[in-house]
Formats: C-alpha cells, structure tokens, sequence
C-alpha cells in the first residue's frame, strides 16, 4: 500500500513538473515567433572558443568590437547582438546552429578552434554570413580575419630585450599550432634583432583557459632568471600576471613583466602602486569584428576573402600605458623596427623553420 | 525486495528532482525566471528535431562511458579511467580510419574493434597492477588520463600529421554519420553509434547477469576473500573486469571519432566524457538500464544548458552549477536513502 502512495506522489510532481515545462515552451515558442515577424534588421552574433568571453583577451575583445557595433546601431545583448559561449569543443557546434536557428544574419566564429565546425555549418546553410578569426576558410559565404601577429609580436620582442636585465625572457604559448607559432617567431626575432644572446624561453600550456598552468609555467620561467614573459595564450595567461603579482607583492623591487596580448592588459598587471604590464601586443579583433560586421550590413560581405590585417591597417600595435615600465627610450627603438618593417627592410619569420633561418642571418 | 529495488529507483528520481528544485531556487535568487529557465533546457534539448538529434548524438558516448564505469564497480573497480580509455579509443578508430583503405563491411567493424582494444590495453594495465601489486587502481587510471592527453597530443602533431592541430576527415567507409540521419535533423551530428551504444548496453546486461564470467566478477565485488576461498580467480577476473570496462570506454572514443567528429584534434584538456560517465554510472546505479537513461538524462542537460543563456538569459554559470547541484544530490543518495527507509518505518 505505502509503495502505491509513493507512486502516485512521484508520478504527480513528475506530470506537474512536466506541464510546467509545457506551458513554459509554448510560451517562448510564441515569443521568438513575434520576435522573428517584427525584426528585419541586420543582427550579428559571435561563438566565443573554450577562453569564454572574459578571458581579458582575445573573445573579449571581439565581444567588445559586437557591442561598439551594436551599440551604433541601437542593439543590445539579446537583441541584435549576442554572444554564444562555449565550454569544450563539442559546444561548438551546437553554439553555432543555436545562433543560425535565432535567425542571426552574420555569425563569428572566434578562434581557429572552431575551423572544422564553422566550415560544415557554412555549407549547410549558404544563405548565411559567416566569419572566422585566426583562420582561412574557403567558402563563398565565409569571410575569413587573420592578422599579422608575428608583426605585432615583433615589436613586443624588441621592447622585451630593452627592458630584460638578465638577459633571459619566457615565451608562455597557448595551444602548440601554427596560429600561435607567429607569435613565438615573431617575438624570438624581435629579441634577437636586438641583442642575439638574449636566451628566450619557450613553454606551451596547451591550452586558452588554464590560469592554473599558466601560474606553474611563469612560476618556473620567473625561478629560472627570466624576468619579461610575453604569454599568448587567451586564458591561460591570467595565471602569468597572478603569478608576476604575486611575486611582486611579495617582493616589490624585483623587476619582473609580464607582455599581454591581444588587448591592453594594463589593468590586468596592477597590483598596488606597482604594475608588472610591461606593455601588450594588441590585435585589434573589435576593430575587425566592427568593420566586418558594418561591411555585411552595408551590403557589400566580405564572402570567400581573406582579410588581413597588420601594422599597416592600425590594427596590430604595442601598448604604451604603463609610462614607468616603457620608457622613451625603448619606444623610440620599437618605433624605429616598426619603420623598418613597414618598410620591408624586416620579413618577420612566422614559422619556427624561418624563425630559425632569421636568428641564423643575424 | 521489491521495496529495496523500489527505493533504487525512487533515489535517482528523488536527486534528479531535488536537484532541478535547488537549481530552481538558485535561479529566482538571482532574479532568472526558473520556469523560463527549464523551458528553455527543454527547448535546447528537446526542441526540434535539431537539438533532439544532437541530444542522442551527445547521449551515445556517455552511454559508453557510462558502462565502462558501472562495469569496472561491479568488480569493485573504480575505474576514473574512462576518460584516458575514451581518448586512446578515438585516436585508434580516426588512425584506422585514415590509413586503412577497405570496404565498409571491413573498414568499420575494424576501425571499432581497435578502438575497443585500445580502450582495453589502457584498462588492462590499471588492471594488472591492481591484481599482481595491489597498486590501487584509482591512482594508476587517473595517471593513464594524462599519458593519454599528452600520448595523443603528440601523435596527432607529429605522426598523423605535420604539426597540426586537427587530422584530416576518415575515409567514408569508416564512417558512423549518416546523411539520412542528419537530413531528417536539420544536419544535426546525430550518427549510428546510438544502436551499438545501445547494443552495448544490452551486451553488459547479458554478461553481467547471464553468464558466469559475470557472476564470477560480481562476486568479487561483493567480496574478494569469498570468492578466492570459493575457488574463483581473483587476479584475472580483476583484470577482465578493467580489460572490458577499458573497451567500453574506447568504442566511446570511437563513436567521436568516427560519427560526430570524423577527426581527433590536439586537445588542451580531458573531454570530460569518462569522468561524466562516473556520474552517469553513479546516476543509473551502476544498472546497464539505469546507465542508458542516466546518460539521456545527461545528454538532455548538457545539450540543453546551451540554450540557457540564449534562451532565458541564465548565465552559463549558473547553469553548471544547477547540473552540478542534480550530481551533488546523486551522489547523495545515501541521505536520500536514509530519509525514505525512515519516512517508511514511522509510516508504520
């Protein structure tokens, strides 16, 4: 007798339960069917890879460049603009048909993570705009951004072999991939070209979103004699400035940096009065995702080109806020490099096979 | 007896329900509607044919890994392992998938059969080192994870391709997807892996309570010096148990790699598949029936959650912290026990 009571108690909050979800569904059903008829302006949408898209880096970035563009044109999350974060790497996928299936005219994928899954996604449904960052897609309905961080990474070299007294700096990667071997070679020439003896320390945490690795891996360059780290690594690099603060909390007059990337990761180096950003390698994603997304509404998308985007374009640079740390000095010789690389005098090396042809010439 | 199995049913649906009333609670503090929340779990997991396609594609694996868990306990193993099984099996079946060129009726089974072995050689030396060292098995599978992750990070990079991150697709007659499948959902991943994870399913149930291979391993799990006194194996039934838990695991590496992915990438860390599948075991109380629906439930969630965000405006967050709240109260059950044989007595 008591089993049957059991029953009827769970099989009740079990239907009530699934009611609920019912009228809940009907209800949202008929919301985005009104959202579908009223709207017919042009909305854009970005899935962020597993950093997610506070990683002060690079999502966020592209997230910020949505938001300027929404907010030109009256959109606010939600509404014309938004954002899809993905966990892991199955997210990716359904992140990117979660967005089509709300009707988004242009969708980012952000990271070269999401290659494969944009690719597919954009045959299945050629009457969409698609765009990647860091990566080449060949398709009519893709536009592809790619910029020419190696530049970039360059002139942070440059400014790294200035300010480096023991004449060893850290190179803190995320994922090992052609993508992120740019900036390793960059950076190697750009020390080098200054001062060939600087030794640089190269580490992969193998991932965008491991702060924890990235804390271990900074933790060994910084015990080894590094003192300047340029991370790339999305994520992952939030472990690097916690561990140069910490350092530097514990020990205020040691001279250590940390180089951010991808935006002006100041903010991210202040630790009491002091701040260990020394400056940042900024690839202006927002400034691409902008321009894109103004070219698609305007009529005239990018589809099937690739865009790159460099020195030449203001859309790579380096960070000059921290005044005490980047002095005159040093940014007058970064200028000078740049010159000489605006003016071809300078083919930054990309890959570790030309990196290593470049150091060998010097 | 039949209030005992009664109570293990009741326990998985009284954490499920628990849990979804926590998330429920957590939802409207922080000023989500949860009622808009949950629809919106709904609609991401069951909502077209789109996202129930993806559902079932997200399910199958944690079916597989699911088993491979359950099936280990039923030894007395806790295999955390899954995980590094799965990651070997997907590496074998895209390897096979790639270099071998055969017919389909050759080309699948075999790329499915290594996949099953490499899963099982990484269950096997967990194994071997319980049954001959006594070396426990929780420690030895959680370090077979990250020589897997590193093994296959390597493997990929410099064997399978030239410093890329990602391999090329695996040839068609490998291949788990179907177009027919992703036709009748709007190109959702969904592929074939569904009917041999659920053949899987049944394989568990018929060795576990069919044969004597299966009582002999049970009978270890409940007590090892009883079964070594009754005459039993201990060493090889321990090995065994760890040898088809592994290839459980590794056929679900192999329904990534051949169905949803048709690629195996670089990754930065564990898929999270096997260690999803402890809870999912756990879930489905280590039952190969329970397995499957705990695994649909988790597919459901996990599927769903995504549309959280989009659909309700509930952080990402949040959202794991409401799955993790249902896994908290799964774990639980213990207490949920107690309180259900104590509401019966004083019933009495």
């Amino acid at each position: 007798m008591k089993n049957r009571k059991f029953i009827t108690m769970f099989v009740l909050i079990l239907s009530l339960g699934t009611l609920l979800a019912a009228c809940g569904s009907d209800d949202k059903g008929s919301d985005s069917d009104n959202k579908d008829g009223d709207t017919e302006d042009f909305t854009a949408a970005m899935v962020t890879d597993i950093g997610g898209v506070d990683d002060k880096s690079f999502n966020q970035s592209s997230w910020e460049g949505l938001q300027e563009w929404g907010k030109e044109h009256g959109y606010s999350k939600g509404e014309g603009i938004d954002y899809a974060q993905s966990n892991d790497k199955a997210d990716y996928m359904p992140n990117l048909n979660r967005l089509i299936r709300e009707d988004y005219n242009l969708i980012f994928g952000i990271g070269f993570e999401l290659k494969e899954d944009l690719e597919k996604v954009a045959g299945q449904y050629d009457d969409k705009h698609f765009a990647i960052v860091d990566d080449e897609i060949d398709a009519p309905n893709v536009a592809s951004i790619m910029f020419k961080e190696h530049e970039g990474s360059f002139l942070v070299g440059v400014a790294a072999a200035m300010k480096t007294e023991t004449n060893k700096v850290g190179f803190v990667g995320g994922i090992d991939s052609p993508l992120i071997n740019k900036f390793e070679s960059g950076f190697i020439a750009g020390v080098k070209s200054v001062n060939p003896d600087i030794e640089v320390e190269v580490e992969y945490a193998e991932s965008f979103g491991a702060p924890d690795k990235g804390k271990i891996i900074a933790s060994n360059m910084y015990s080894n004699g590094a003192d300047v780290i340029y991370h790339s690594s999305g994520g992952t690099g939030n472990g690097v400035f916690n561990q140069a603060k910490d350092l530097k909390q514990n020990d205020p007059d040691r001279d250590i940096w940390v180089i951010g990337v991808d935006r002006d990761q100041y903010d991210e180096g202040q630790i009491g009065d002091d701040n260990v950003t020394l400056t940042s390698m900024i690839k202006r994603v927002d400034v691409a995702v902008e321009d894109v997304s103004n070219q698609a509404m305007d009529g005239d998308f990018p589809g099937g080109e690739l865009l790159e985007f460099g020195l030449k374009d203001d859309a790579i640079g380096f960070a000059t806020t921290n005044e005490e740390a980047i002095t005159e000095e040093i940014i007058d010789t970064v200028n000078e490099w740049e010159e000489k690389i605006l003016d071809g005098d300078i083919d930054v090396p990309q890959t570790r096979d030309e990196t290593k042809e470049f150091v060998d010439s010097l | 007896m039949t209030t005992n199995r009664l109570i293990s049913i009741l326990i998985p649906i009284i954490s499920v329900i628990l849990g979804l009333i926590a998330g429920a609670i957590i939802m409207l503090i922080s000023g989500h509607n949860p009622i808009e929340g949950y629809a919106a779990l709904w609609n991401g997991a069951f909502g077209d044919q789109y996202t129930l396609g993806e559902t079932i594609r997200r399910t199958t694996p944690y079916i597989f890994t699911g088993l491979a868990v359950a099936f280990a306990f039923r030894s007395g193993l806790f295999n955390i392992g899954a995980e590094g099984q799965v990651m070997v099996g997907w590496l074998a079946a895209v390897w096979v998938g790639l270099a071998v060129d055969a017919p389909m009726y050759i080309h699948l089974p075999l790329a499915l059969i290594t996949a099953a072995a490499a899963g099982a050689v990484w269950g096997f030396v967990p194994g071997l080192l319980k049954a001959k060292l006594g070396v426990h098995e929780v420690i030895v599978t959680i370090m077979m994870n990250y020589i897997a992750l590193y093994s296959m990070n390597a493997i990929i990079r410099n064997v399978l391709t030239e410093k890329k991150t990602t391999t090329a697709e695996i040839h068609g007659s490998a291949s788990l997807a179907s177009e027919w499948l992703q036709s009748i959902t709007y190109f959702s991943r969904m592929h074939y892996g569904i009917l041999i994870a659920l053949f899987a399913a049944i394989i568990m149930w018929f060795i576990i309570q069919r044969t004597s291979i299966g009582y002999e391993l049970k009978a270890v799990g409940f007590n090892r010096h009883a079964s070594k006194y009754a005459g039993m194996n201990v060493s090889k039934n321990i090995i065994l148990s760890m040898v088809i838990a592994g290839a459980f695991a590794g056929l679900g590496g192999a329904m990534e790699g051949l169905g949803t992915y048709g690629t195996v990438s670089v990754m930065s860390g564990f898929t999270n598949l096997g260690f999803d599948g402890i809870a999912v075991a756990l879930l489905g109380g280590n039952n190969a029936f329970g397995v499957v629906l705990a695994a649909i439930l988790f597919g459901a969630l996990k599927e769903g959650a995504g549309q959280m965000p989009t659909g309700a405006g509930v952080p990402t967050e949040l959202v794991d912290i409401i799955i993790a709240l249902i896994i908290l109260f799964v774990a639980s059950s213990y207490i949920i026990r107690w309180a259900l044989l104590r509401f019966k007595k004083e019933g009495k």
